[in-house]
């Protein structure tokens, strides 16, 4: 058995020596992970065909550093236990020197701390929740935080829409929902605005009429309703079941079709924050939206436009880096000042990008771009 | 205290526990009949929306603008599938099971349930994802003094009304309902007597199933979005609303119903959390204080 367990040794050796080529060869390697398979399937998908496209475009431009850049995609099923395999795999055997992913937030914070320990840089596309970046200085995101979504919707009902008074319904069970209420209602009061009524609702609930009866006789401006689409509908129809007419503002989970399906006219007079609106006029989002589009046979979605905007924002500090040394990286990241597609990127202190957000407007049954609020 | 108790949440109340009330009295009539708990019950009631959506769609092309009309024939539709699919759970699952220990029919029961659930999820048709719910009839809405009431509400609580009606009827005059009684006492005697218990047992089971299939219908009338574990919370909160006015009592299983609606809506009204719990809240206090139930009449053992 000793000679066979030799060779198979040798072998072994070969075969990863081979695999780790990283940037002495003649192509950069960098790393993309998103969930293409598992419950989040669509969100990979998405984030995938993104990170291809920006991969392409780049390359057609000659690469980076004179080297061309190669994605090396690992799918992480949306469980964090595999999200850790995969960093793992593309760190140690595959080489890359950055990484951009993975999607949903619980799958990064697992992955996250591999990247920090092993001084490779990392730029999350959609990882929305505060921890991530706390990790460590290798970790940044392409996406602005809950509490800034908050901060934007708030600031969007106050000056916009002129409200002096504002109800709030959202999800105990989600700290997505909770976080951009608690962000929303410390806003609004500080410009001087008046919470008339703040509910929350359990999670998976269909009805919520004692909620927003409540609501609705205190009578507020404006209801903030920062759900997921499938919630957002039903709140909606109910709100208007009892009454209410005035304004509905929530967060980029109001971002589906769906909504309108279910909503139909009760979400009229909806807005809502988010990353991107493929209907912005600005030349870099049309131009996006149009090769997107040829590519895929479909609009992108904020979670394509982010992954594409992740690639370029990590392939750009590479270049400014001048070598593919993870700290050299790191620090030209941290003086990035890039306009892409979801807006003009620069990063604070806690490498959480700060950028504008757009508010789109449900109307007519379709989503319509409304404006570009900037923090 | 006046943004809990006023006439808004009253009426949000009865028209939560009209949905409750519907299917509790299947909960209720089953278990008086045959002493089993039929978990699968509130899967009876998803059943009736989708066979309502279903039927939607079938016939909304050829009777356009006749919303009255389609919305009859969604009624039948789900008052149809919900007996059908009560009788075929009856006949294949619980019928073999009969006189063998209770547990195993308990047993299959959530059997049963699962296996609606998931059979649904997988078939390509119906599919695990969210389906929004057509609008049957246009909404309107009136205000009555400090409230305003849609169509959508009178609806549930006047089909809901005029089912149990005709139930009480049917129970009280009729050769079946007479015989449903005289199962529901002491199954042998009734055989003695020349009653085809089997028969009854089917017949209870078609409608209690066609009540459920009707209040989901109402169910996705009123919250537009059906999907094929919705079954699992309302049937939950009816078998607890059947548990609370004494199961196998069919006019306790209605008041149950309406006191865990009313309950449901006024404690989401104080405290939005306490909406949720009130129910096993009532629960335990049931169990513990007096587990026959409001209307329930004393029996040794109850499941």
């Amino acid at each position: 058995m000793k000679p066979y367990a030799f060779v198979s040794a040798i072998a072994l050796a070969a075969l990863l020596s081979s695999c780790g080529g990283g940037s002495a060869g003649k192509e950069i390697k960098i790393g993309g992970i998103g969930p293409v398979t598992g419950e989040a399937a669509t969100y990979g998908v998405s984030t995938k065909q993104g990170m291809e496209l920006a991969f392409e475009e780049w390359n057609a431009k000659g690469g980076v550093l004179g080297k061309q850049v190669k994605l090396v995609f690992a799918d992480d099923k949306g469980d964090p236990a595999e999200g850790a395999t995969v960093y793992t795999k593309l760190i140690q055997q595959d080489k890359v020197v950055a990484i951009v992913g993975t999607v949903m937030s619980k799958v990064t914070l697992a992955g996250a701390p591999i990247a920090q320990a092993a001084k490779i840089p990392m730029i999350t596309p959609t990882s929305t929740n505060e921890k991530v970046t706390q990790t460590g200085d290798f970790i940044y995101r392409a996406c602005y935080i809950d509490s800034f979504e908050g901060n934007v919707g708030a600031k969007f009902a106050f000056d916009d829409l002129k409200a002096k008074s504002a109800g709030i319904i959202f999800d105990v069970g989600n700290d997505y929902s909770k976080g951009l209420a608690e962000n929303f209602k410390n806003t609004f009061e500080g410009f001087g605005g008046k919470i008339a009524a703040n509910e929350g609702h359990p999670s998976g609930a269909t009805d919520f009429k004692a909620q927003l009866t409540k609501i609705v006789q205190a009578k507020p401006d404006v209801l903030y309703v920062p759900d997921y689409y499938n919630d957002v509908a039903l709140i909606a129809k109910q709100a208007r079941e009892l009454g209410y007419k005035g304004p509905m503002v929530g967060g980029d989970g109001w971002d589906s079709p769906e909504l309108v399906k279910i909503g139909g006219a009760a979400v009229e007079n909806g807005f809502f924050t988010n990353h991107y609106s493929a209907a912005d006029s600005r030349p870099v989002v049309q131009d996006f939206v149009k090769k997107f589009t040829a590519k895929n046979g479909a609009a992108p979605d904020a979670l394509a436009t982010l992954a594409y905007d992740a690639v370029y924002i990590m392939l750009d500090a590479i270049k400014r880096a001048g070598k593919t040394d993870g700290a050299a990286i790191r620090d030209a990241l941290a003086a990035t000042d890039l306009g892409v597609v979801s807006g003009q990127v620069k990063f604070d202190a806690n490498r959480n990008p700060v950028k504008s957000a757009v508010i789109i407007e449900i109307k007519g049954g379709a989503q319509v771009y409304k404006t570009t609020v900037n923090p | 205290m006046g943004t809990i108790f006023n006439l808004q949440q009253i009426i949000n109340g009865l028209q939560v526990g009209s949905i409750y009330a519907l299917i509790a009295l299947g909960y209720t009539m089953v278990y008086g009949i045959v002493r089993l708990i039929n978990f699968a019950h509130g899967d009876f009631f998803m059943l009736g929306a989708y066979a309502a959506y279903g039927a939607f769609f079938l016939f909304n092309a050829s009777l356009a603008g006749k919303g009255g009309a389609t919305a009859f024939l969604a009624l039948a539709a789900s008052m149809a599938a919900g007996a059908a699919v009560a009788l075929l759970a009856n006949r294949l699952a619980y019928r073999p099971l009969r006189y063998k220990p209770k547990l195993s029919s308990l047993i299959t029961a959530i059997g049963v349930s699962m296996f609606l659930e998931y059979f649904l999820s997988a078939l390509p048709a119906i599919g695990p994802s969210y389906r929004s719910f057509p609008e049957i009839l246009p909404k309107t809405q009136i205000a009555v003094g400090s409230a305003t009431i849609s169509n959508y509400v009178v609806i549930d609580i006047a089909v809901a009304a005029v089912l149990m009606i005709g139930l009480t009827a049917l129970v009280k005059w009729s050769p079946l309902g007479k015989a449903m009684r005289a199962v529901s006492q002491d199954k042998d005697a009734a055989r003695l007597m020349g009653i085809d218990v089997e028969r009854v047992i089917a017949w209870t089971f078609a409608i209690g199933g066609a009540f459920a299939g009707a209040a989901g219908l109402l169910s996705g009338m009123t919250y537009p979005r059906i999907f094929p574990y919705m079954g699992i919370q309302p049937g939950l909160k009816a078998f607890i609303a059947a548990v609370l006015g004494g199961i196998g009592n069919i006019p306790g299983a209605v008041l149950g119903a309406y006191i865990m609606g009313l309950a449901e809506t006024f404690a989401s009204a104080y405290n939005s959390l306490l909406g949720e719990g009130i129910a096993f809240a009532i629960l335990i206090a049931v169990l513990l204080v007096r587990p026959r139930g409001i209307l329930g009449e004393k029996t040794a053992d109850k499941i």
